[in-house]
């Protein structure tokens, strides 16, 4: 298996012989071992069905809500095993963006990134909720659009607008990893662009794991690349070094576009 | 080959336009009744709807024939109706919501559990269920232990009415959300019992408040049931376990009395002006809290 040169730190994220199957006996994701060092976006590509999704909702447990999917091996979150700490604290610690923008419709825009707190029965003050909103707001560079509307639905916002009201909603908890389940697919370019800078912006507090259809996205935001192909772990390195010179001749043809 | 295809589109364009108003007088006769119901109510109803309706209990038959024979109009209203139907439809709400809420919720998130399907399949059933019978079980389960007519009896059976209609629109609303609340919701690290309760019922609650309306529109008018349960009543009552009257009993036994016959249009009338509100009600919810 291919992985990338320790640097002398620790890996935040240890993923180690990870397997998840739908159905008994046939694994959507296979054996993947990879080790995802802190401050670094690392890309998770591979044509459709490839099991990047799948592996990525394996960290933050989200295969628990349907029982017949089974997660197996080890992945460690900053020294603890994922699959045997309480899905709850792992997803707090590991926070998630979908690929379609939801805002919860019922609440405000205020209350929509507070949600995190209000869900888990966490009560603030009012300087600590508007201390929160403020900061999560404007660490996606979201406050000066908002700040006149804090009460309007999460919905009446544009797209792009939802999917940053859903990553300072993630934010807000202040999570260790962010995963993101191609989180612009349902964005326009300008959209798109305001995210991606926000990722590189981001990348200082947080560790990024990305999974993405768009392989020019992984080669501008990505320090790191995993190509994934039915369900292996095909290379994971260096995203400059992927993109120009990769190793496997099948990450070669992905991304020359010989299939995808 | 050109000429037979003119031919055939001009056929077919006739044969359209033949359909299109075929459907259009069908669906127009189909709703001939309706127009009939409501000129036959009104016009005979609006005689004695007035301010006295509202504040005057049923008046006896003997008020009612003296009146008659100094060619007055029938003194009293229908208040013991109306109290009634308050109380009892009221007392049915409080049953029905949080019991309808439960199993929705219950069969939304496992329809795919034996149980469910079998609890899903019984809820259809309970509402092909003939009302008089849910009457007579009301009967044997509230009026027969606690020894005697109550409106609370009446509330059993209406309830039982209503949940089927409850649950089945919990149900279809919370399956019709996105999948994607839930997950950002258990992804926030949200206990499963708080993404139901604060996510997914508030987001369904245009929905499921509509089933609610739906549910007492239709057991506004129930007679059957509240025949073997509240029985009637000629005073106003708000005490849950004495006898009560409501507006479809009061209908009854006006019907009863030649000398009450006339009321029986006035409170036909209020019945279907209530069952309407609730209806546009339900439209206007929906339509409001649509997501």
């Amino acid at each position: 298996m291919e992985n990338i040169e320790n640097t002398g730190r620790e890996p935040i994220l240890k993923l180690n012989s990870v397997s998840v199957s739908y159905v008994a006996g046939k694994n959507a994701v296979n054996e993947v071992s990879a080790d995802i060092y802190p401050n670094t976006i690392t890309a998770i590509m591979g044509p459709s069905g490839c099991g990047k999704s799948t592996l990525l909702r394996a960290i933050n447990r989200m295969h628990d809500l349907y029982p017949n999917v089974k997660t197996m091996g080890e992945i460690f979150l900053k020294g603890k095993n994922v699959l045997q700490m309480n899905p709850m604290e792992v997803r707090r610690l590991a926070g998630m963006v979908f690929q379609q923008p939801n805002p919860f419709p019922t609440m405000s825009i205020y209350d929509n990134v507070l949600a995190g707190y209000s869900l888990n029965g966490i009560r603030l003050s009012k300087k600590e909720k508007d201390d929160i909103v403020e900061q999560s707001l404007i660490s996606v560079a979201l406050w000066d659009e908002v700040k006149e509307v804090m009460s309007k639905r999460g919905s009446f916002l544009s797209g792009g607008q939802q999917q940053r009201l859903c990553i300072a909603r993630t934010l807000a908890l202040k999570p260790e990893v962010l995963l993101m389940d191609e989180p612009t697919s349902a964005l326009d370019p300008i959209s798109t662009n305001k995210i991606e800078e926000l990722l590189l912006d981001l990348k200082t507090k947080y560790t990024i794991l990305i999974v993405t259809h768009n392989m020019s996205q992984a080669a501008r935001i990505s320090d790191n690349s995993m190509f994934m192909y039915l369900g292996d772990l095909i290379e994971y390195g260096d995203t400059r070094q992927m993109f120009t010179k990769p190793k496997n001749k099948k990450t070669e043809e992905y991304l020359t576009g010989v299939f995808g | 080959m050109t000429g037979r295809k003119q031919t055939s589109i001009s056929y077919r364009n006739s044969k359209n336009k033949l359909v299109y108003i075929l459907v259009c007088t069908l669906s127009f006769l189909s709703m001939l009744p309706l127009f009939f119901i409501l000129w036959e109510v009104v016009s005979r109803g609006y005689k004695n709807f007035n301010l006295q309706l509202f504040t005057e209990v049923a008046p006896s038959s003997m008020d009612a024939m003296l009146a008659h024979a100094n060619n007055e109009p029938i003194p009293g209203g229908i208040l013991n109706g109306i109290t009634g139907s308050i109380l009892i439809v009221g007392v049915a709400i409080l049953l029905t919501i949080p019991l309808g809420l439960l199993i929705g919720i219950y069969l939304s998130e496992n329809s795919q559990k034996r149980f469910a399907k079998l609890v899903s399949y019984l809820t259809d059933l309970l509402q092909g269920m003939p009302s008089i019978v849910i009457g007579i079980i009301a009967y044997a389960w509230v009026v027969k232990p606690f020894g005697g007519y109550s409106a609370l009896a009446g509330s059993v059976a209406l309830t039982i009415m209503m949940l089927p209609m409850v649950v089945r629109s919990t149900e279809e609303t919370l399956k019709m959300l996105p999948r994607s609340y839930k997950e950002a919701g258990l992804a926030l690290g949200s206990s499963y019992i708080n993404v139901v309760f604060k996510i997914l019922i508030p987001s369904g609650f245009g929905g499921i408040f509509t089933g609610i309306l739906l549910s007492i529109s239709r057991v506004m008018g129930e007679t059957a049931p509240l025949m073997l349960t509240a029985l009637g009543a000629t005073i106003v009552n708000w005490n849950v376990m004495q006898p009560t009257s409501a507006m479809p009993l009061l209908i009854w036994d006006f019907y009863n009395d030649p000398n009450l016959v006339d009321l029986i249009w006035s409170t036909s009338l209020l019945l279907l002006i209530i069952i309407f509100l609730l209806n546009w009600l339900a439209k206007i919810v929906a339509r409001k809290w649509k997501i």
